[in-house]
Parts: structure tokens; C-alpha cells; sequence
């Protein structure tokens, strides 16, 4: 079995031209790869009618909705995460307690609020009383504000860990930009993140210091946005891990911190 | 497969494992890479980079599946010998990275020495970048190449001809349909920052621009290099074009 727990697709009212030829290129090169499950979400409208990183309710409402119809379409492909922004705490709690009845697994965070703000204490509850891991975009090492968003770091994701210690928290594409060794010092102590090795990002010595940090239980295979750099990453651990540990990285440790029965 | 991006050597703005010609000839060996054209990445930051030429001249004699890619400071007095030197020890190509040496990259001196490797049938190769900006050292504030730049080194000279690393599609694609056919004819991309799907990026591109304008590069060891084979292998490619990519239109530069 092989999770992406890092995927995303686009619908009809998202800013992406194109957007069905995307969501089939991500399919078809899964299918090359051998990903058995796709574990997406759908961040509002992608900027067309909200910002991509500070989504509005209804835009919330209808992508949550439209990725609920298409793991019910791909039953044996896809998974969903339930996106929300944690500005509106109340849509928040709604979305997640609907999209747990519908199906979905886990929960995104994105980057409409800083990830140590209290004001994602409630919504890490709810995850927590759904078995939901948390998926949380991260900027490796913010140094500064960056426009469209406001982005977290490793060392706040961690604030919100240790708040939270029987929550599972992914901190999203250690490839994904900026200084990820900032990243691994920041994780390292703390047990209930793990790091999902997504991002165009496949810089030479990355995997080997990520495993040094945190062991491979805490390993995750995504791909985000970059399927190509997914699986060269892939390839690389193949050569580097035993098959045991290598099957953990795999999907393993996906099966253990999602509900139990997401990837049945 | 001829990995035209590659290194040896220590990287100055943090740890890198595999900088031993030994190293990099392993990792050739997982990735099933054959040979490969290698820069010398500690002397890209030296004042003086030609410095860390002797090393690749003695490298290349002693390992006949590596071969050189020498520095040229184009400021520095009697650069020119340097090209000669190249030229006389078979180096495969010069390079020139003006943002890493404090130079315009469309200064007089970066110009002469396009001019220059034109006339000694020498390719010229030059990185984008070396690092996601994101992730780079706060020290670390060489510019990276603009795509002006290349559009204006394609029409210093009709004899110019050069190879372009890290380079993503925006950037390719503002050169290729920046420049007339003849020019566009004179630039090679490697693979190493070109997205695959879903964006299908390099898909995209070798439908608009073909495949003669590509070269199998990695940038090993400041990446992995399972990144350009794995794109390579997303992709429905014919026989004839992977292996074009992959060895032929690098062989081609060199006359070979």
C-alpha cells in the first residue's frame, strides 16, 4: 500500500484552468507510482471568489463538499480531509462534525491564523474526539510575513502540539521551502508530529537528517503539488530503508494515525 | 544516461553529504547514470573559481565516466587563458554563474566571455539558482539568473551556445519564445527544475519546444538524483526522444 497523505484537487469553481486535466494527471501519475490512496483536501475555491489561504465559509462549504462526492466516486482511490478556517470557529466545528458523518479523515489546516493561536484549540478538539490527524501547512522557517497567508512555522505547529498530545499532527511538506532543518530541530522532541516528506523540494542530505530527527514511525509519503519529486523521494528511501521500515513510510504510519478503517 | 549537472566538492551554506568523486560515483551508479559533466561547487564562491579547475583536469584523466565543467571569472585578468586551458584539457563546457562571481549578467566581462566560448566552440553553462530561494542561507544573496539575461547572451553571439540549470518553465518558456528559432536553437535545459505532474510542466514543454532542447541534469548532490528520472518516467516518451533527453543532445553539444 502506498498514501499520499499530502494530495489536493481542484474543482469547477476554482481559480486553476484546467482543473480537470490536473485532477486526472494527479490519477494517472498515481496510478504509474502505485499510490493506493489519495488523502486530499480542497482549500475553498483556490482563489477565485476567497483567498486560497484564507477561505471563506461558502467557498469552504462547496469544495469540503465537492471533494466529500469525489471520494464517494474514487471509494477505493480517495480520501478527504475537512479544510476550514479557524476565523469562524463556529462554521469551523460544523464542517468538521459534518465532514466526519460524510466520510471524511482528517483535518487541514491551512494559513488563516497562526498555528499557536488559541483559536485552534477547539477545532484540535474536535479532531481529537474524531480520531482526525491533523495536517497543518508549514512554512520551514518563517523569518517573516509572507503575503497571502500567515503562515506557521515548525516551532509554533509544535506550540499547538503540546497543547494537544494525543492529537496526531502532520507538519506539511518538509520539501515544501524554506530551511527545513529549522524544521527538524523544532520537531524533534515533540512525539505526536510527524513530517510528511511532500514538496518540489528533494534536497541532498534532507532525508537521511529527517530520519536522524525523528525516526521513520514519524515519516509520512505525500507528494503535494509535485508527483515527480514524491516518487524520487520514494525511490531514495527504497535504497536507504529496510522493507519494514520502508512499508511504515509507505502507509504504516498513515494507517496508525488516521480513523481506524480510512483505508479499508 | 549523461547527468550534465553535477558537483563535487563542499557547499558552503550548510552540510552536504556526497561530495567525494567517489560519492558522486555511486550515487551514478543507483540512479543508473553512465556519466556525467561535474562543476566544482566550493570554487563557484571563491574569487577566484578557475581555482578549482586543476581538480576537475585531474579528476576527469583519472575517471574517464566524469568530465569537467570549468570555472571562468571573466573579471580577473588573463581569464582568457583560462578558457584556452579548458578548451586544451577537454573540458566538456566553461561556466559562468555572473550572480555567484558580483557581475552584471550582461556586463561587458560576462558578454566577451559568451563571446569568447562561441569562438572556441566551448558551450557555456550557468545555474538559475543553486538552491530554492526560499530555503537559502540569510547570507546567501547572490540574484539568481534572469531570463533576460539568457535572451541577451543568445544574441551576443551567433556562435553562442548555452546550457541552462534550474530553470523552471516560466523562466524556459520566456526565453524560448523571447528569442527567434535561430537563437532559441542555441539554448539546452536540463530537467532538474521542471515540475511533473500534476502540473505537468515538462509534458508541457516538450510538446511546445521538443525534445532536442532538453538534457538529463540532476544537480546531485544538492539534490537527489531520482528527480529527473522519475520525471522522465511519468511520461509517455518515445524510445528516440528519452534517449535524445537523456544522452544524444548532450553528446551533440560536445561533437560528439
Amino acid at each position: 500500500m502506498l498514501i499520499d497523505v499530502h494530495a489536493h484537487f481542484y474543482h469547477d469553481r476554482s481559480g486553476r484552468a484546467g482543473w480537470e486535466a490536473l485532477n486526472d494527471s494527479r490519477l494517472a501519475a498515481g496510478e504509474r507510482i502505485g499510490i493506493t490512496w489519495h488523502v486530499a483536501s480542497v482549500l475553498g475555491s483556490w482563489g477565485l471568489t476567497s483567498p486560497t489561504y484564507f477561505p471563506s465559509p461558502p467557498d469552504l462549504q462547496y469544495g469540503n463538499g465537492w471533494l466529500e462526492r469525489l471520494a464517494r466516486q474514487h471509494p477505493r482511490r480517495i480520501r478527504g480531509y475537512v479544510t476550514v478556517n479557524p476565523n469562524h470557529t463556529e462554521d469551523a466545528l460544523q464542517r468538521i462534525a459534518r465532514g466526519q458523518q460524510a466520510g471524511m479523515v482528517g483535518l487541514k489546516l491551512a494559513a488563516s491564523r497562526r498555528a499557536d493561536d488559541p483559536l485552534l484549540d477547539p477545532l484540535c478538539e474536535a479532531a481529537g474526539r474524531h480520531h482526525f490527524p491533523v495536517l497543518h501547512h508549514v512554512w520551514q522557517h518563517r523569518r517573516r510575513e509572507w503575503p497571502g497567508q500567515e503562515a506557521s512555522d515548525a516551532v509554533e505547529l509544535c506550540r499547538l502540539a503540546a497543547r494537544h498530545p494525543t492529537v496526531h499532527f502532520i507538519l506539511a511538506h518538509i520539501g515544501g521551502g524554506g530551511d527545513w532543518g529549522h524544521s527538524l530541530r523544532a520537531v524533534r522532541p515533540q512525539a505526536n508530529v510527524l513530517i510528511d516528506l511532500s514538496g518540489s523540494g528533494a534536497d541532498g542530505g534532507m532525508l537521511e537528517q529527517t530520519l536522524r530527527a525523528v525516526g521513520v514511525e514519524r515519516l509520512l509519503w505525500g507528494a503535494d503539488v509535485t508527483l515527480c519529486t514524491g516518487w524520487a523521494k520514494l525511490r531514495y528511501l527504497e535504497r536507504l530503508l529496510t522493507a519494514e521500515d520502508l512499508s511504515l513510510v509507505r502507509a504504516g504510519n498513515a494507517v496508525r494515525i488516521f480513523p481506524e478503517g480510512a483505508f479499508a | 544516461m549523461i547527468d550534465v549537472n553535477t558537483f563535487i566538492g563542499a557547499y558552503p551554506w550548510r552540510q552536504l553529504p556526497g561530495t567525494e568523486p567517489s560519492d558522486l560515483l555511486a550515487a551514478m551508479d543507483r540512479a543508473g547514470i553512465a556519466e556525467a559533466w561535474v562543476s566544482h561547487l566550493p570554487s563557484l564562491f571563491w574569487k577566484d573559481p578557475s581555482a578549482g579547475n586543476a581538480a576537475l583536469f585531474e579528476l576527469a584523466t583519472r575517471e574517464r565516466r566524469l568530465h569537467g565543467v570549468s570555472a571562468i571569472h571573466p573579471g580577473l585578468p588573463h581569464w582568457e587563458e583560462d578558457m584556452v586551458e579548458a578548451r586544451a584539457r577537454r573540458a566538456v563546457a566553461v561556466r559562468c554563474d555572473p550572480g555567484l562571481l558580483g557581475l552584471s549578467p550582461v556586463g561587458a566581462e560576462t558578454i566577451a566571455l559568451l563571446r569568447r566560448a562561441g569562438e572556441l566552440r566551448l558551450p557555456v553553462l550557468s545555474a538559475v539558482r543553486l538552491e530554492d530561494g526560499r530555503g537559502r542561507h540569510p547570507l546567501d544573496a547572490a540574484p539568481e539568473l534572469p531570463a533576460w539575461a539568457v535572451r541577451a547572451w543568445l544574441r551576443s553571439s551567433p556562435l553562442t551556445r548555452v546550457v541552462i540549470t534550474h530553470a523552471d518553465r516560466g523562466f524556459i518558456e520566456e526565453v524560448h519564445w523571447g528569442s527567434t528559432p535561430e537563437e532559441a536553437a542555441r539554448v539546452w535545459w536540463d530537467l532538474s527544475w521542471i515540475w511533473g505532474p500534476p502540473e505537468d510542466d515538462l509534458r508541457h514543454l516538450l510538446a511546445a519546444i521538443g525534445a532536442g532542447r532538453f538534457l538529463f541534469g540532476s544537480g546531485q548532490p544538492l539534490r537527489i538524483p531520482e528527480v529527473p528520472s522519475a520525471r522522465l518516467d511519468l511520461l509517455d516518451l518515445s524510445a528516440e526522444d528519452r534517449a535524445a533527453i537523456t544522452r544524444r543532445n548532450a553528446l551533440a553539444l560536445i561533437g560528439q
